[in-house]
């Protein structure tokens, strides 16, 4: 569903300075990077590693709102929300489709999600505890999502500037169908209110971790951002979310869950209070709540699903030498 | 009545599938059929809630396809008992499609003629939807008879767990908007033989056929699947979502 602000790429690189400097010049110049272009191999790790976050988020991302596709409360929700979660799928494909294009394959990046090496974001190792998390992650999540997927449409790699172009209209879909939810239970009953405000408490901080660290405290990010495959700093697009989206909740009724968020008029924006960067490195690391079983639930589908695969493939096989032997 | 009864047994049937197939989501073997099976998902219950809609109208009561969802019981669904079953493994599971949708395809063909506007509305989009279930799941069926030793001893576990089933599928709902089940066998019959010798699939020996569903009788797997299901609307009645 998003791409998390990149954690641990490494983007040194070893070329001699005239190929980096013609290859920067491209970059400065606005051109497009595309799969058969020479690039310095330390921003082809950096990409791999960030849409490989990116798709392994979207896949990770699924299993949060798949926890309650059966439970929909209606026929039109469960309808929306199945379609939703299918979407997250296919933004996984193209994502694994444009890795791809770097000398990856699908099944690689899948191995290492499974191994704990690749990361993806924090966010989806909170579990979803009610009806009403549907629409906090629709909202706040695909909202998140949205803010840094928007800045990623300029990318400077082709293949993924193309990918979000065509992932972004989807997200924002779900960043309403998202905050439509909350609404229809901030106008329904007493019960049902509560439950939208305690899902704003538990993923408004998590949602702002989602743009990850301090610019100060994020390794490589000045060298992405010079390769501009990162246009925004996380701190710009941190604070371009709250602002956009604390009038959406004081709409609902709801209070955000932060005694120092302010109005400051001066910078025409909001203060708001510190992230618990202990909590968000403790998450990242693996001792989230839900980390052992999101990781442990795509290994099993995986695992699980092994039979089919080698059967798909004999299949083929088998049909192949049919087609030769004729 | 006939058609208010005939319509839920059509709705229901559609429902528990899709429910079942929605299970899928987030598991599958491969993300590309966590995409299809979640497609499965779609239609069938986008179908069901057509079917709902319509026989709330003809019931009269001021009944909404939601509360034909989420507030009946067990004992008052009347789908099939196939469509109930777990979803065992991905064989399992695109067995089941394939003879529901085997099934389905003619019934919805046949409906297109129908004098009856909704039900012939209905049909016009169900019948394309059908037809692709069977083929997607007719070339899982195949790949899987006709892959590996694993695969094709799964494959025929589940043709075996599945033979007390498919009967059912051709008894009730008579009336004069919509086909005649028991008519529609030869061409289920066919579908399924032409799938099986492709497969290298063996059509076992007759068994008892279970049936009841028709009647609210169902298997245990049913109750909870609703439990799951309309917990939400049990918890908070009246509540609007
Ligand atoms: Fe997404
Ligand atoms: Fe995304
Ligand atoms: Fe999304």
């Amino acid at each position: 569903m998003y791409s998390q602000g990149l954690i641990g790429a490494d983007s040194r690189t070893e070329e001699t300075d005239e190929f980096l400097a013609a290859f920067q010049a491209r970059i400065d110049a606005e051109e497009k990077i595309e799969p058969t272009d020479a690039m310095p191999e330390g921003y082809r790790r950096t990409l791999i590693r960030q849409i490989g976050q990116h798709a392994h988020s979207e896949i990770v991302g699924m299993l949060p709102e798949g926890n309650w596709i059966t439970r929909a409360p209606s026929l039109k929700r469960k309808l929306a929300l199945l379609a939703k979660v299918q979407d997250e799928g296919g933004h996984g494909l193209y994502l694994y489709s444009a890795a791809e294009t770097l000398g990856v394959t699908r099944e690689q990046m899948t191995e290492e999600l499974h191994a704990g090496k690749a990361k993806y974001s924090s966010i989806f190792n909170y579990p979803a505890l009610s009806w009403a998390d549907m629409g906090a992650i629709g909202w706040l999540v695909d909202g998140a999502a949205i803010m840094n997927q928007v800045a990623l449409c300029r990318c400077s790699y082709g293949p993924y500037a193309r990918a979000m172009i065509r992932v972004c209209a989807e997200e924002s879909f779900h960043q309403r169908q998202g905050y439509e939810i909350m609404l229809t239970l901030c106008n329904g009953t007493k019960e049902q209110k509560e439950m939208a405000q305690d899902a704003l408490n538990r993923f408004w901080w998590p949602a702002l971790m989602m743009f990850g660290p301090h610019d100060g405290d994020s390794a490589h990010s000045e060298q992405s951002m010079k390769w501009k495959i990162k246009r925004f700093s996380n701190d710009a697009l941190r604070e371009k979310f709250i602002n956009a989206t604390v009038p959406q909740a004081e709409f609902l009724g709801l209070t955000v869950p932060d005694p120092d968020l302010e109005w400051n008029a001066e910078k025409g924006g909001y203060d708001h209070g510190d992230i618990d960067w202990d909590e968000f490195w403790r998450v990242v690391k693996g001792d989230g709540v839900m980390n052992r079983e999101r990781v442990q639930m795509r290994k099993d589908a995986w695992d699980n699903g092994a039979w089919v695969r080698e059967a798909a493939l004999a299949h083929a096989g088998k049909r192949a030498a049919k087609v030769a032997a004729e | 009545m006939a058609l208010y009864r005939a319509l839920i047994e059509l709705a229901d049937d559609h429902l528990v599938l899709g429910h079942r197939l929605s299970e899928w989501c987030g598991h599958a073997p491969m993300l590309e059929e966590d995409l299809a099976l979640s497609n499965f998902a779609l239609d069938l219950i986008g179908t069901a809630r057509s079917l709902y809609a319509y026989a709330a109208e003809i019931e009269g009561k001021g009944r909404s396809e939601d509360d034909l969802a989420y507030l009946r019981n067990e004992r008052e669904y009347l789908n099939c008992l196939l469509v109930e079953r777990p979803n065992g493994d991905f064989a399992h599971t695109m067995l089941r499609e394939f003879y529901f949708a085997a099934f389905m395809e003619p019934f919805w063909q046949a409906a297109l003629a129908s004098n009856d506007k909704v039900i012939a509305g209905i049909a016009g989009k169900a019948v394309k939807e059908m037809a692709y279930h069977m083929r997607h799941a007719g070339e899982w069926i195949v790949r899987l008879g006709d892959g590996t030793e694993e695969s094709a001893a799964r494959m025929q576990a589940a043709v075996v767990d599945l033979h007390p089933y498919w009967e059912e599928l051709f008894s009730g709902g008579d009336c004069d908007a919509l086909p005649d089940r028991a008519a529609l066998r030869p061409a289920w019959e066919a579908s399924v033989k032409a799938v099986f010798a492709e497969a290298n699939l063996d059509w076992p020996e007759p068994v008892y056929g279970q049936n009841g569903g028709r009647d609210g009788m169902h298997s245990e797997v049913l109750g909870r699947m609703l439990s799951d299901m309309q917990y939400l609307q049990r918890a908070h009645p009246g509540a609007t979502w």
